[in-house]
């Protein structure tokens, strides 16, 4: 989610996840109503939304997967692709977009071949959008997890990206 | 009651109308696209936007709550230019294939833009890029042509509890469809085609079998034999200009000769048949400790539905064929024998009210005379259109007949069209087996109409009190399910996938609501009246059918030709 944290460590395998899952949603069995929240508390815990939890939440709250994947789609806090190991987050707040942020995306899509929101094929790294981190006086600005890169020349961009192993 | 202004016009309304109930009231027309009554107000389309004194912005009529003293304009200039660029908007992003589309001259949209008067497409946006389904044997989507209504979502989730679809991404990536990108024929859709009823255009529509049908008519190795639900005759009239509830069915039967069909049979014969074998299913299961409720297993949407949300209450379903499964079946056994014809020349061709009997000829287990008992399953819809492209004048035409013996019935079988009308019919049936006695009223009013979910307790001598329940449309039946699982004692019970029954099934014409079903099947009741014979047991083919080949109902041919099993599905695969 836009500068929201998120825990990307993958300290337990899915698998481990699920009886967690189940904990959830045995809490709004059977109640429609409370399918966003269920799917937030998902993805707090998977990082993302794979089919299979999609398919135990529709289940669980007696909803259709084809509405859970709509909802899904349609809130861009939502993500079905599993986050990489290295999260890349470039601003395109107002400051950082009128000084080049724009560019910086295109540059890092180029590279990895990955779309906003996407995901390497070997979870090496993941690539989002946020708006403003707060670093307005040296935008544009990127984060690789925590470490905060300012004035980012697109020239650049390739060697600093490949330090993250 | 409220008081309020439209278009200087006093109008008074209940409390919590909205405008556009309010101006239908006073006969004051407001176009509309995404609205459809009985079904949602939502106000996506914008289109039947009105002006409302003292409120900056145009207003959507049909959410928008008529209160005291409203003063409402519906046709200013300001209000035109709007709602005129509302449609130009859809246009702009709507592939304009009129003149090869399914929908061509009966599509909400096509109507809307000559009603508008709109002489040039303004804005020539970035067309999405949709996709189009056709894997299912029954639905065809075309992802270009969806206006975004959102109509098909709401039937398939509110009414038949179904969700197959859903608005998936949003902005100009919002599509309708299934999760994943999936087709239809690959999730749990019943493939009823409500959606393809109410959709205004035309993005879902049935998969068409005409052009293979023509192919068989004009091959002269071939015996092409025709049947026709009860629910078509009900119907079929309205695609040529008759009134709703016109009840078509000698000039239905002319048709078929004219279009060159070799025999024509009735399915209605098959639902005389279909009463004497479920009858006695019922007797044996009441007698021997079955199963109870014996649910009717007719409709094939419905059966769809059952295997994928309700597996395990598929004991519960009658074993019975839907009846043009077994019409197809002794067409190409029983009639092919009687007449000398080699079955691997005959071609069955079934007119339904109906998209998911499609599906259901296509299942594995439909060969049993050794071939695929029904070739090709058309709509109703797709028949008129057969008429019109061999330039038939229907509404000249004189009634015709059809061809004994698989064309003669009774008006229990007709009445199969109408939701209640299989539960009526297998009463007035069972009731005489049962007792020996003559049933004098044989009107079962109280399983008849629109209600969701209709209940009766018959007494029959010799059974005792029999309970019988009805449900159509598959949320109701759902909730039937729902009450069973919970304890509900019944002993039979009638479920057609569609609201109305057949006579509004997903293959009738457009478009529908509950006042087109009350008079389609006031149709059906009155052939039903018009009948001499009204009781299957008295139809003198289904006596000698018994008599020259099948021998006993629920006998070892019945259950070879009549009766068959089910699949239990997934609710995520298959
Ligand atoms: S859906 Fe209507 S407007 Fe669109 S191509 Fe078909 S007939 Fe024309
Ligand atoms: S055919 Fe019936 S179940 Fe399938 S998507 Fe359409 S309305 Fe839903
Ligand atoms: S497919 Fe038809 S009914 Fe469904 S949203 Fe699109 S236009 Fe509306
Ligand atoms: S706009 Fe990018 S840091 Fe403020
Ligand atoms: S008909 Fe009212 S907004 Fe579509």
């Amino acid at each position: 989610m836009d500068g929201e944290h998120q825990c990307l460590c993958a300290q337990k395998s899915e698998e481990e996840l699920y009886p967690e899952l189940d904990k959830i949603i045995d809490e709004h069995r059977g109640k429609p109503e409370d399918l966003i929240m269920v799917l937030h508390k998902a993805q707090n815990l998977f990082g993302y939304l794979p089919r299979k939890v999609q398919e135990k939440v529709a289940l669980g709250l007696n909803v259709s997967l084809n509405e859970v994947y709509g909802v899904i789609t349609f809130y861009a806090f939502f993500t079905t692709v599993p986050k990489g190991r290295h999260s890349i987050r470039v601003c395109l707040g107002t400051a950082c977009y009128v000084r080049g942020g724009q560019g910086v995306i295109e540059k890092i899509k180029k590279d990895l071949g990955i779309k906003v929101g996407g995901t390497t094929e070997d979870r090496r790294y993941s690539l989002d959008v946020v708006r403003c981190i707060g670093a307005c006086g040296l935008a544009p600005a990127m984060l690789i997890n925590d470490d905060v890169y300012a004035r980012a020349k697109p020239a650049k961009l390739t060697e600093i990206v490949e330090k993250y192993e | 009651m409220i008081n309020l202004t439209i278009n200087g016009q006093k109008v008074q309304v209940e409390d919590g109308a909205t405008i556009l109930e309010a101006a239908q009231k006073a006969d004051i027309h407001i176009p509309t696209l995404c609205y459809l009554a009985e079904v949602q107000a939502i106000g996506a389309c914008r289109v039947c936007l009105v002006e409302i004194e003292g409120n900056r912005n145009l207003q959507a009529s049909c959410v928008f709550p008529a209160s005291e003293g409203l003063v409402v304009h519906t046709n200013n200039d300001r209000v035109r230019k709007a709602r005129k660029f509302a449609v130009e908007m859809l246009i702009s992003n709507h592939p304009m294939e009129c003149l090869a589309c399914a929908r061509n001259l009966n599509c909400e949209l096509q109507s809307l833009a000559e009603e508008l008067g709109i002489r040039e497409v303004r804005f020539i946006g970035e067309q999405s890029e949709g996709r189009i389904d056709d894997l299912s044997p029954s639905i065809r989507r075309n992802q270009n042509k969806c206006i975004l209504c959102r109509r098909c979502v709401t039937v398939c989730k509110e009414i038949q509890g179904v969700s197959a679809i859903f608005t998936q991404g949003r902005g100009f990536e919002t599509r309708v469809e299934p999760a994943f990108d999936a087709s239809l024929n690959d999730v749990a859709c019943a493939m009823c085609g409500q959606c393809s009823v109410v959709c205004p255009v035309g993005a879902i529509t049935e998969k068409e079998n005409i052009e293979e049908v023509w192919e068989a008519l004009a091959d002269p190795t071939k015996i092409v034999a025709i049947q026709d639900a009860p629910a078509v005759r009900a119907a079929l009239g309205e695609e040529f200009g008759f009134a709703p509830g016109a009840l078509v069915t000698g000039k239905m039967l002319a048709a078929a000769r004219k279009l060159g069909f070799d025999l024509v049979f009735d399915t209605n014969f098959a639902a005389d048949l279909t009463i004497i074998e479920e009858g006695n299913e019922l007797l044996k299961r009441v007698k021997e400790g079955g199963v109870l409720p014996l649910i009717t297993s007719c409709s094939p949407g419905w059966i769809k539905f059952i295997e994928h949300f309700y597996p395990e209450m598929l004991p519960h379903l009658s074993t019975c064929k839907s009846p043009h499964q077994m019409l197809g079946a002794l067409t190409k056994t029983y009639y092919a024998q009687k007449a000398g014809i080699d079955p691997k020349d005959m071609v069955v061709v079934s007119v339904m009210p109906c998209t998911a009997k499609k599906f259901e000829c296509n299942r594995p287990e439909m060969n049993d005379s050794g071939y695929k008992d029904v070739d090709y399953v058309l709509t109703t819809r797709e028949l008129a259109k057969m008429i019109k492209q061999a330039g038939i004048d229907f509404a000249s035409l004189e009634n015709g007949s059809y061809d004994d013996p698989l064309g003669e019935y009774t008006g229990a079988a007709t009445i199969f069209g109408a939701t209640g009308g299989v539960m009526e019919a297998a009463l007035r049936t069972v009731y005489e087996v049962v007792t020996g006695k003559t049933l004098d009223n044989v009107e079962f009013t109280a399983v008849r109409g629109l209600q969701g979910i209709k209940e009766a307790t018959i007494p029959v001598e010799g059974i005792g009190d029999v309970k019988v329940a009805v449900a159509h449309g598959l949320g109701n039946a759902r909730k039937l399910l729902e009450s069973i699982k919970a304890g509900a004692q019944y002993h039979f019970i009638e479920i057609m996938a569609c609201p109305g029954g057949c006579v509004s099934g997903g293959g009738q014409p457009i478009p529908v609501n509950n006042e087109i079903r009350r008079l389609r099947a006031e149709a059906l009741y009155q052939e039903d009246r018009d009948l001499g014979l009204r009781k299957s047991h008295q139809n003198p083919s289904i006596t000698k059918i018994y008599e020259e080949f099948l021998d006993t109902p629920l006998g070892e041919k019945s259950h070879h030709l009549l009766h068959t099993r089910y699949t239990a599905r997934g609710v995520y695969k298959d």
